[in-house]
């Protein structure tokens, strides 16, 4: 498994130019219909946005792991991270935003110097539902973090973390050695403290995304499965299972080409495109933040370098109604979104 | 044409079975779409008595089909492969069944 991001290995699928190229190119040049073909079929091309409903704040590509599949290309070797300045101009738009949902992903957010005073200001802004996307093993590396579930509460985060399954080896093959007993014990140690636990107020859910060239299963089957299996193997509780498809971007799609799965997986994505995933994508309420204050329409955009489509592109010009007239920007990997029963940060849309 | 029997993409034109005969290709999906929703079994168990049956039947498009379907629904290959062993021992214990067969026929020829 590699310990370093696709980045810092100088590998050609580091670059967002190299990745779209790839994706617009082969198979749908004369076998497969484009997304936007697909679009136009339902009258939807261009893509516009719906009511805004969620603000996502990417704090910065550090993270402790170095996951198969990240579609951020996040690693220890990555240095960008959000300032503070930028975290300010963050709030200052949280202040007047629509959007009821605050939710904060990276890499690892917690790794963000000024991660803790950002929450803290934040929380007191009155967002409906403040999301923090741990990866749970960070809560274990290193004693500074040891505090992190407490901090949590105190400030009534909402915590969504990833977990490929509930066995150690797959979870294990995709994010890391040693991960699997990691987050376990970090799993505990919110439990502990009711996170998860029924009517305690404090959510806690858990994110899965296929470990392999599949498209994941059934959402609702696929949480009790985990719901059994955790609470009999390690007496762990959690509120709600995400099921998210891997989107052909970045690493995962660095995995699929040198696996020799990636004709495959598009057929499967394609085969399996819902129209009816199309109305509720999450390009449609929600605004993605990067590190450095850009907009985009989604965080797989975002990894695309594809900008918003509008003449507000920067946090620091921020307005959203002018934002609310863009079209969203698309390619091949917004397959990955529509299909079975679509695939969001919030799970599956249909 | 292929130079090999079975091509892995053929799977993928399985439905068109329809093409050349609409009414029973229909009726066909629309039993195996039935038999494969949760009843009695959970689909889950479904799958891996489909995985099991693939093996016997040496049906290579559905041990694609079911071993990629177990993987989405988070089957281990523990399970995957204790179901393969399942199928395999009821059909080795078939045919060594019929050595009782061999043994009242042996005996009854036999002095």
């Amino acid at each position: 498994m590699a310990t370093k991001s696709l980045l810092a290995r100088k590998k050609l699928m580091a670059k967002a130019e190299e990745q779209l190229k790839f994706l617009s190119n082969g198979i749908f040049k004369d076998e497969l219909p484009t997304f936007k073909d697909q679009l136009e079929k339902i009258n939807d091309f261009p893509l516009k946005p719906k009511s805004l409903e969620i603000l996502q704040l990417n704090l910065g590509y550090m993270c402790n792991q170095v996951c198969e599949h990240c579609h951020v290309d996040a690693g220890p070797d990555r240095k960008e991270i959000m300032t503070k300045e930028t975290m300010q101009q963050c709030l200052d738009v949280i202040k007047t935003t629509k959007a009821h949902t605050l939710d904060l992903t990276g890499g690892a957010p917690e790794m963000n110097p000024n991660f803790r005073w950002f929450v803290e200001e934040a929380a007191q802004l009155g967002v409906k539902d403040f999301i923090v996307r741990s990866n749970l093993t960070i809560i274990r590396a290193n004693k500074k973090y040891y505090d992190l579930p407490e901090f949590f509460k105190k400030h009534k985060v909402h915590v969504v973390s990833s977990m490929p399954h509930w066995t150690k080896g797959k979870t294990d093959k995709q994010r890391g050695s040693g991960v699997f007993d990691k987050s376990i014990r970090a799993l505990q140690d919110l439990n502990a403290i009711g996170y998860g636990l029924p009517d305690s107020g404090l959510q806690l859910d858990l994110v899965y995304n296929p470990s392999g060239a599949f498209l994941p299963s059934n959402q609702e089957a696929l949480e009790q499965d985990f719901k059994t299996a955790l609470k009999e193997d390690f007496g762990i509780e959690f509120n709600s299972l995400f099921t998210i498809t891997n989107l052909p971007i970045s690493r995962y799609l660095d995995y699929l080409i040198a696996s020799e799965n990636y004709e495959d997986y598009m057929y499967k994505l394609v085969d399996a495109y819902n129209p009816a995933a199309v109305k509720n994508v999450m390009c449609r309420n929600t605004l993605s933040i990067s590190w450095d204050g850009w907009l985009y329409d989604c965080d797989f955009n975002q990894m695309l370098e594809m900008k918003v489509d509008s003449p507000v592109q920067h946090i620091k010009d921020y307005n959203e109604e002018q934002l609310q007239d863009r079209s969203i920007c698309v390619s091949q990997h917004c397959y990955g979104c529509t299909a079975g029963a679509g695939s969001s940060c919030q799970g599956s849309v249909v | 044409m292929s130079d090999s029997y079975y091509d892995p993409k053929d799977l993928r034109k399985f439905p068109k079975i329809t093409d050349w005969s609409e009414e029973l290709g229909t009726k066909f999906f629309d039993y195996y779409g039935k038999v494969f929703e949760k009843g009695a079994l959970s689909e889950r168990e479904k799958s891996l008595i489909a995985l099991a049956v693939s093996h016997v039947v040496k049906c290579p498009y559905c041990i694609d089909a079911y071993t990629q379907d177990g993987l989405q629904r988070g089957i281990t290959k523990e399970e995957m492969m204790e179901a393969v062993h399942t199928g395999a021992a009821i059909e080795s214990g078939a045919t060594l069944v019929h050595a009782t067969q061999m043994m009242k026929k042996y005996d009854k020829l036999s002095h």
